[in-house]
């Protein structure tokens, strides 16, 4: 099995092991690596941050997880280092700033070994989109990671690093943590800055920690959140300590799984593992009920609009002026913006961008983005009643395990519907997280999709935790090298 | 209503998209099913609904007018395609 990030911090805090040590080591597996889940390595900048961080425990100075080894997924700005989003567009730009991700990285003394790959603009599902090639799934290579964060979580679960950062718009951290077999967790949108955080879609982008078990995610996430002032959205609420609860007992949780949910729409292989986990849980102390979300139907529908839509407000910025690609032959301004944006993005972000200006454009506005907005209001208004009757909602995370790299590239729409069990979550704004519950076609994992209220972080990474101390699927690692 | 290729035109020069002829035709066939899933919403009544257009219904905050950012023009513009002098460098828009 793999370090976590726990067992790294009590060697680190022990003296078993410098920041140094751990960061070269985990630097040789992601240079010998052929997953190509890093984008840009720059071993002198990552040996500088673990030399720091090794300086501040010598100090005495040290923090829970000062100098553990992580990945940084290539969307959040980090001074002097190459940041690209996944993009040519932004395939020569160095980040004059940090992320406030990245400074309260810092902060915790954790190590950079890398530039995770991600979707362009993290626009994707299978991380095929990405300007600097395809990563490859650990457990099969000839399979997708699942995407935006594919990069980071094939990285932590071919045991490269032991945790990485990764952003969620649709489900793009749960998703390839499922496709992965690892734990990841979105949280309440606005508990992340996402300052310096490359915006997709801003209304729906949240940051989050990727790694082995929920434990982990917590620590990750004590040092990632937090409210910021350079961020007009995050909120302002007391510190919370997310690994409070873990060791909690789950006598009496109410988890509400939705009607339909482990219907036809599922694959029967994923469907089993689902229930196993559901089974386990319910061992546990957990009481299952049923619930409806009668409009989480048309929520997939909703999320098509609403995010191009910011998407193509937000990627106006890129116009070869100020920064970024600028084509080398243009007649005019207008003919360089138009040529240094064709030639700048990659195929599935033009749609996008082509589609989110088609429904903010006259005329279309109320039946497209008006209509998405309400029916943004009524799946918000689903989860609302919903946890009136139940504490935390399970589920898939995906229909399927992580298909076949290729397969479903020809085919956007297909790829679109892949994302109908995460894209409700962040309409709502809740935090959900996937957990691994077991393994379906292929031997490939399978996720655990759970869904809590407001600010219950901490009571998903509990079930998630209880779930893993009765269950090994997350210390399972993918047979090939990585 | 499904897309022409004139709507395709017209909606790359809104985003400032170059398009070349042969790629209108693969471009509204992805638009066009993109539209069928959008317009699956159709079936839902939503009269009266008041729109949301953020994850949770707070107030942005306001903070007191006063400069927080230094002057860091150098490191900012080190990115750009084209800069003299500091300013950025754009083909003339006025003869």
């Amino acid at each position: 099995m793999s370090a976590t990030v726990a067992s790294l911090a009590a060697d680190l805090a022990a003296g078993k092991a410098s920041a140094l040590e751990l960061a070269t080591d985990a630097l040789a597996r992601a240079q010998a690596s052929t997953l190509n889940a890093f984008i840009t390595l720059d071993a002198e900048r990552t040996l500088a941050e673990a030399r720091a961080a090794d300086a501040s425990r010598a100090a005495g100075k040290a923090g829970p997880i000062t100098g553990i080894p992580f990945a940084q997924k290539d969307i959040f700005c980090a001074e002097g280092w190459r940041t690209t989003a996944g993009s040519k567009m932004l395939g020569d730009f160095i980040a004059p700033y940090d992320a406030t991700v990245v400074a309260r990285g810092k902060t915790a003394g954790l190590v950079t070994i890398g530039r995770a790959n991600m979707d362009e603009f993290a626009m994707g599902s299978s991380n095929e989109n990405s300007a600097f090639g395809a990563v490859k799934n650990p457990w099969d290579t000839t399979r997708v990671p699942g995407g935006s964060s594919g990069g980071s979580a094939a990285a932590v679960a071919a045991g490269i690093v032991p945790a990485a950062t990764g952003t969620d718009t649709g489900g793009s951290i749960r998703q390839p943590a499922s496709f992965c077999g690892i734990t990841g967790i979105k949280p309440t949108y606005g508990v992340v800055s996402r300052y310096g955080m490359i915006a997709y879609a801003s209304s729906l982008d949240q940051g989050g920690p990727m790694a082995r078990t929920a434990q982990d995610c917590a620590l990750l996430l004590n040092a990632m959140a937090g409210f910021d002032e350079r961020d007009a959205t995050s909120l302002q609420r007391e510190p919370e300590d997310y690994t409070r609860d873990l060791e909690k007992p789950l006598d009496g949780l109410r988890v509400g799984v939705p009607r339909g949910w482990l219907g036809d729409g599922v694959s029967a292989d994923v469907r089993a593992a689902v229930e196993s986990g559901l089974a386990q849980l319910e061992k546990l102390g957990a009481k299952r009920v049923e619930i409806d979300l009668p409009y989480s139907q048309y929520a997939i529908a909703a999320y098509y609009v609403i995010a191009p839509a910011e998407a193509s407000s937000n990627l106006s910025r890129y116009d070869g002026v100020r920064y970024g690609h600028r084509a080398a032959e243009y007649k005019d301004l207008a003919d360089m913006y138009a040529k240094s944006r064709a030639e700048g993005f990659g195929p599935e972000v033009r749609r996008r961008i082509l589609v989110g200006t088609y429904v903010l454009s006259a005329g279309y506005y109320d039946a497209y983005y008006l209509k998405a907005q309400q029916v943004r209001r009524k799946v918000a208004e689903d989860f609302a009643a919903a946890f009136k009757v139940c504490d935390v909602i399970a589920g898939p995370v995906a229909p399927t395990v992580a298909y076949k790299l290729g397969e479903k590239t020809a085919d956007p729409v297909q790829m679109y519907l892949g994302d109908v069990y995460t894209t409700l979550v962040n309409l709502a704004g809740l935090p959900a997280l996937s957990a691994p519950c077991g393994f379906g076609e292929g031997g490939m994992p399978v996720g655990l999709h759970l869904v809590g209220n407001y600010f219950a972080e901490a009571r998903l990474l509990n079930v998630a935790h209880r779930l893993q101390q009765v269950t090994d699927h997350h210390l399972k690692a993918p047979g090939g090298a990585a | 209503m499904p897309l022409s290729p004139d709507d395709v035109r017209k909606v790359a020069r809104l985003a400032r998209l170059a398009i070349a002829e042969n790629e209108i035709a693969p471009t509204l066939d992805t638009l066009n099913r993109t539209l069928g899933l959008i317009d699956q919403m159709g079936g839902m009544d939503t009269a009266g609904v008041e729109p949301m257009a953020h994850a949770q219904d707070v107030s942005l905050r306001l903070r007191p007018d006063a400069v927080t950012e230094p002057d860091r023009r150098d490191a900012l513009m080190a990115n750009a395609p084209a800069a003299e002098r500091g300013l950025f460098l754009v083909p003339k828009v006025i003869e």
